[in-house]
């Protein structure tokens, strides 16, 4: 290919891959609040266009024309920077995660990522912990306590969990022996979902599941907007779009986790029982299959967050980071030392190859752990009032 | 920048040196250059209140926090002063009910029913044994609107936004029902001394049993959302802990008081409405905190519907009114026909119903606490005094000493838990 050709392909591809994401996280506002509505016995919007698909759009123009207003004293330049900052790293994270199969066309074959970069994972690493800057910096720019306080729980909570996310997470590139989510996702799609990340890592992905929450600040990990606490947190003192834009920087965070979680533990793209993925003919026909195949399971995972959301109360902050530092750290240490051995076992010793039995043999070493987790450590322990109730 | 934190001057939590009320500053008093005061430390004072989603209406608490750490609580009330017990004076006995409406809104009916027990007694009218069960019929529908508002917006204070929704539509099929009865949703002004306003309607027995079969369900979806819930029980247990003693001395009552231990129940202790002939079981708390006040306020909305269902089954024929014309308004059609009629009419108008000289007090089980009515008549229509026990303002009294030393999170689940009412609190 040349360089020419690679360029306006990956232009293409950022053109396609944000308009997709604007249009999905608009969607994903109305959706998420249809379901709210379903869960709660209401209709929810059901007025502006057929069953309240044109929503988005209304909210989207009212938002433009509100008025935009500054708080005295505020730090003018981050104050307006803020939204920004939260903004571009939710949607940049999404370059390197593979939506699709490869297409193959006469000009060779097109990978269905932005940017197959050799570092994959280290890069969605490395840039999703830049979006607290913005929400920090909006609670200190806005001069405003209840904003202060939000940024500060933001900032702490997103250090606390980035950690056993990146440890939860170290066990899948063991498997994939790369950080190419790429290869990822190559290692994953043998035929058999027994070789999704997730049967040989459940409590990994367990434990994923929970930091992709707290990272995306959704309930219950809400505290940084709290809004029974603290009005709305950090974005207490903004309105119109720039209020907009921290709610496109928390749902495209959404997508961007749910797309994680697909690609790390769910075999990507890959469709299930399937092997023709991306062999002649009909090669177009296969690849739009995959991508819908990812579609289909990203919109799984939103749900997930939806459904939880509407469903939890919030955690208190000292619990939070309880749950943080003394629950799912040391839990994603003791995991990744027991999976790192048993994999050393597998494939040094026993001289396995990855496939469904080496899948089978490290889901087994996951029921072994999720015995003690889950009936020892119980629910009481894990999470407790900050006075333990005597008898209880 | 220079700092700027405020200097408090208080001998006990909420009073000054010379034990009046203390006035907070807003501005930092003595800030001339070099002579700021320091509360050693980054103590931050913020304004909880007067307008913020999780101070259920307009009480404002200012508080002081080191980290998130509350160090101290000073509630603010009056933002919604009306005057009620001043107005009052200036009024016949029935012309008070009204006021009752707006004082805890949440439970007007059971307002209404306790200003015209303490009318009656003040008057020594014996009403009738179907005005009795009617009444006792309104007391518990707004036990159960008024737990039930507390429920959906506790949950939403701690961020459970559902449950919220679900508690709703239960309190909005009680509206229907007092809608049905009195034409009006929120201000009833159900009763009148000697009687009430109107009898229920044909389709009120029916639509109410038909509440009372599937209320429990409502009830039973709730508690499985968030009894066994450990981010609910995180947040509620241990917090904000009364115990017996404390909570006497903090003069509680109602679930507040029950939460910690102290078994008192005006409906079982100084029965009225003819409660001792109920059967229902009043559930006491073991621990004193936000958690025993959630499941004692659960259990009581099990129990007011067991008292509903009783009440239906006994609900007598008869008059609602006394055969008094000196108390009851004669009806429209009387009154216009028959001269009697029409002078008592007249002279019920114009002059109001007397009472003799003397005092009444009479305490109910509302479903914030004890609600007191203290009336003094020095033998006109009109009431020399009308004092009101508001529960839920005696109930916040103790907030300050219940908040301390906990998170500002805690805080707003123990403020959800003493379930306030700002039009009660200031009247």
């Amino acid at each position: 290919m040349s360089d020419v050709a690679f360029l306006v392909i990956t232009v293409v591809k950022i053109v396609v891959v944000f308009t997709a994401i604007m249009v999905g996280v608009a969607l994903l506002t109305l959706a998420e609040r249809r379901i709210c509505a379903w869960m709660q016995d209401r209709l929810g919007p059901n007025r502006v266009g057929p069953q309240g698909l044109l929503q988005p759009a209304a909210d989207g123009l009212k938002n433009i024309l509100k008025e935009e207003t500054l708080p005295a004293q505020a730090d003018k330049l981050l104050f307006l920077l803020a939204p920004a900052i939260s903004f571009v790293p939710a949607l940049l994270t999404f370059a390197v995660i593979p939506f699709g199969a490869p297409l193959h066309t006469k000009w060779g074959d097109i990978p269905l990522v932005v940017a197959d970069l050799p570092v994959g994972f280290l890069y969605i690493l490395a840039i999703s912990s830049l979006g607290v800057y913005g929400i920090t910096l909006a609670g200190w720019s806005s001069n405003n306590k209840y904003s202060l306080l939000g940024g500060l729980r933001a900032a702490a909570q997103m250090i606390s969990y980035e950690i056993a996310m990146g440890m939860s997470a170290v066990a899948v590139l063991l498997i994939a022996g790369n950080v190419t989510l790429s290869d990822v996702v190559a290692r994953q799609a043998t035929g058999t979902p027994l070789t999704w990340n997730v049967v040989p890592l459940a409590l990994g992905f367990l434990i994923f599941l929970v930091a992709a929450f707290a990272e995306t600040n959704r309930l219950p990990f809400d505290l940084p907007e709290a809004e029974g606490e603290l009005i709305a947190g950090y974005h207490t003192e903004y309105s119109a779009m720039k209020f907009s834009m921290f709610y496109i920087a928390e749902y495209s965070n959404m997508v961007t986790a749910s797309a994680l979680m697909t690609t790390l533990f769910f075999g990507g793209w890959d469709i299930p029982f399937t092997t023709w993925d991306n062999t002649a003919p009909w090669t177009l026909l296969k690849t739009i299959a995959s991508v819908a195949m990812f579609g289909a399971k990203v919109g799984f995972f939103l749900f997930l967050y939806i459904w939880v959301r509407w469903t939890l109360p919030r955690f208190r902050y000292d619990q939070l980071m309880a749950l943080g530092w003394r629950v799912m750290l040391p839990l994603a240490l003791v995991y990744l030392t027991v999976i790192a051995t048993a994999i050393w076992y597998l494939h040094e010793r026993l001289g396995w190859v990855y496939d469904a039995r080496f899948a089978l043999a490290l889901g087994a070493v996951n029921v072994a752990l999720a015995v003690p987790l889950f009936f020892v450590l119980d629910r009481g322990r894990l999470v407790s009032g900050s006075v333990a109730r005597e008898g209880a | 920048m220079s700092k700027r934190t405020v200097e408090l001057e208080l001998a006990t939590p909420g009073l000054d040196a010379r034990g009046q009320p203390a006035r907070v500053p807003l501005v930092a008093r003595g800030l001339e250059p070099g002579n700021e005061p320091d509360l050693g430390g980054e103590h931050l004072l913020i304004n909880l209140g007067p307008q913020h989603p999780a101070t259920h209406g307009v009480l404002r608490l200012v508080v002081e926090l080191d980290g998130e750490m509350v160090v101290r609580v000073i509630p603010h009330v009056g933002y919604l002063h009306s005057g009620f017990e001043k107005l009052g004076e200036y009024r016949h006995y029935n012309q008070i009910i009204p006021l009752t409406d707006r004082t805890d809104y949440l439970s007007p009916m059971a307002n209404n029913v306790g200003l015209a027990l303490a009318a009656e007694q003040l008057m020594g009218i014996e009403i009738t044994p179907r005005c009795q069960v009617l009444r006792v019929i309104a007391c518990e529908m707004s036990r159960i609107i008024s737990h039930m508002v507390w429920l959906g917006t506790t949950s939403i204070d701690l961020g459970a936004f559902t449950p919220f929704l679900w508690a709703f539509q239960e309190r909005e099929r009680i509206y229907d029902l007092q809608e049905m009865w009195t034409g009006a949703r929120l201000t009833t002004s159900v009763t009148r001394v000697g009687g009430l306003m109107a009898d229920v309607p044909d389709a009120f027995v029916p639509g109410l049993r038909h509440f009372t079969n599937t209320f429990p369900n409502t009830l039973a979806e709730i508690d499985r959302v968030l009894t066994r819930n450990a981010v609910w029980a995180g947040r509620t247990q241990g917090i904000g802990v009364m115990t017996k003693a404390e909570a006497i001395t903090y003069s509680l009552s109602g679930p507040m008081l029950r939460a910690s231990g102290v078994p008192y129940d005006v409906r079982k202790d100084k029965p009225y409405l003819g409660y001792e002939t109920y059967d229902f079981e009043v559930p006491i708390g073991e621990h004193g905190d936000v958690y025993d006040r959630y499941l004692l306020r659960l259990e009581e909305c099990h129990q007011s519907n067991r008292i509903l269902r009783q009440a239906l089954d006994r609900l007598p024929d008869g008059p609602i009114n006394v055969d008094d014309p000196r108390v009851i308004l004669p009806s429209k059609s009387r009154a216009m026909s028959d001269m009697e009629a029409m002078i008592f009419h007249f002279k019920q108008v114009m002059e109001g119903v007397k009472a003799p000289v003397g005092e009444a007090y009479v305490g109910i089980e509302n479903p914030k606490g004890e609600l007191g009515n203290y009336l003094v008549s020095d033998g006109t229509a009109k009431p020399v005094r009308w004092r009101i026990r508001p529960p839920s303002f005696i109930n916040l009294s103790a907030l300050p000493k219940m908040a301390e030393g906990h998170l500002l999170s805690d805080l707003i689940a123990i403020n959800a838990s003493v379930d306030i009412v700002m039009g009660e609190v200031d009247r």
